[in-house]
């Protein structure tokens, strides 16, 4: 399927030039929580792209009827409403990954991308482009919860997704010369991390604006 | 048709928020079983922890929860398993605490003196990963084997849960986790609390070395069956 260049942005400009994290700042708050380890960041990436996919196509299709004054209500009702879903399904379904993320999915409510996308571009556009948008934002955002979590978990803790990357014999405990940075779990490390992210994406796309 | 007027946006509001709500509603009522299972499955497997099964290549955990826990108690609203593990009675105590973001609890097992812990599971509802959630994990639970509730005068005092380097007064203790200061509080003061709502229990029934007033697990609970034995011989022997 060739896609046409306006579906083409609307998917793939959240990955890069309008990213939802390092571009547009949101989302950062839950970027620090979860992402101290890279499973959480994983699940919190896919459960906020479905979420916001299928919240921004909702929207989409209620668009018209929505009344102006109570508009961000029903968006609220609509993402709480998807969010509590997926928390029930996993909680009758996948138990054990229910309650490792019981306290992410119920944040994926607060999560300002979900109310930004619906509220910039859900409001004003057909079903299959908010589609496109909520999928392309949720990936955005998930790319970079996983980068920072992939460089906290490996410094951090010496393991990825719970693997020993550095081996044990490294450690000073063991007679080595290695040591994990305790800083890495530290939230404000994350903040560090995404604030090298952005940096980095600025002086990449500097010359492209 | 006018989506700004007062009405319809009453109107509006009042069949999303129906229709939302009767959808949940149907929701849980369909996985409410299923999903009411999966929780006390996941008691059975947490007890089982305590009880130091390693169940990740069970089939059956319920099964095999089954075949140890032989009886459940209540005391003043606790519940208390009775199981047997290689031939000896074990008693898994439930916790119920306060971490840093949410609610902690675990299971404590303990020996037949009611002293010796034999093992402890831990849970939790949010602590941060790779901080506070470490609690679940085997390195954390297995530092409180071979600990003691008591202390030499057999007061029930609980173990401590400290930074390494700092010293307990009159009580045993085990490592807090780097990082989490509040969540191993947390778990130290659980301990504590919940040993004294079972205090009737763990009190109660000639505390197996009543007499001797010492706790070296097993020892004295063996001179006291002996002794007992002994005593039915005499009277068999009479």
């Amino acid at each position: 399927m060739a896609l046409s260049q306006k579906t083409k942005e609307t998917l793939l400009g959240p990955l890069n030039a309008n990213n939802p994290v390092v571009v547009q700042v949101l989302g950062i708050c839950s970027a620090l929580a979860v992402t101290v380890q890279l499973k959480p960041a994983l699940v919190m990436g896919v459960a906020v792209t479905i979420i916001v996919a299928m919240s921004n196509v909702i929207i989409s299709l209620l668009r018209n009827t929505i009344p102006m004054r109570i508009r961000i209500i029903v968006q609220l009702v609509v993402v709480a409403a998807l969010v509590t879903l997926v928390s029930e399904v996993l909680k009758a379904f996948a138990y054990d990954v229910a309650m490792q993320l019981s306290v992410y999915i119920g944040l994926i409510i607060t999560n300002c991308i979900l109310m930004g996308r619906l509220e910039a571009f859900a409001m004003t556009n057909k079903p299959w482009d908010s589609f496109l948008d909520g999928l392309g934002s949720g990936l955005g955002y998930a790319w970079i919860l996983i980068a920072v979590a992939f460089v906290r978990e490996l410094f951090g803790a010496g393991t990825l997704l719970g693997f020993r990357i550095i081996p044990e014999s490294w450690y000073v405990a063991n007679g080595g010369f290695y040591e994990n940075c305790g800083m890495m779990m530290m939230p404000a490390m994350a903040l560090i991390l995404v604030g090298c992210i952005i940096w980095a994406h600025r002086s990449l796309n500097k010359e492209e604006k | 048709m006018n989506t700004n007027s007062n009405t319809y946006t009453i109107v509006y509001a009042t069949v999303v928020v129906i229709i939302v709500a009767v959808m949940l509603a149907l929701v849980s009522q369909v996985l409410g079983p299923r999903q009411q299972a999966n929780v006390e499955l996941d008691q059975q497997k947490q007890i089982l922890g305590a009880l130091k099964q390693d169940i990740s290549n069970c089939a059956d955990p319920a099964a095999l929860f089954f075949s140890l826990v032989k009886d459940t108690l209540d005391v003043n609203g606790h519940p208390v398993y009775v199981a047997e593990v290689e031939g000896e009675p074990k008693f898994v105590l439930k916790l119920k605490g306060a971490g840093l973001w949410g609610g902690i609890g675990g299971y404590l097992a303990l020996n037949k003196d009611k002293n010796t812990i034999y093992g402890a599971n831990f849970n939790h509802e949010s602590e941060t990963p790779g901080l506070g959630a470490l609690i679940v994990e085997l390195p954390f639970r297995q530092q409180f084997e071979g600990k003691h509730i008591r202390n030499a005068e057999g007061e029930i005092v609980s173990v401590a849960v400290l930074k390494a380097g700092t010293t307990a007064e009159g009580q045993e203790q085990v490592d807090a986790l780097s990082g989490a200061t509040i969540t191993s509080t947390g778990v130290s003061d659980m301990l504590k609390a919940n040993l004294a709502e079972y205090a009737e229990f763990l009190n109660n029934v000639k505390p197996c070395c009543g007499h001797c007033k010492k706790h070296d697990e097993g020892k004295c609970c063996q001179h006291e069956a002996e002794q007992a034995e002994a005593t039915e011989a005499q009277i068999v022997t009479e």
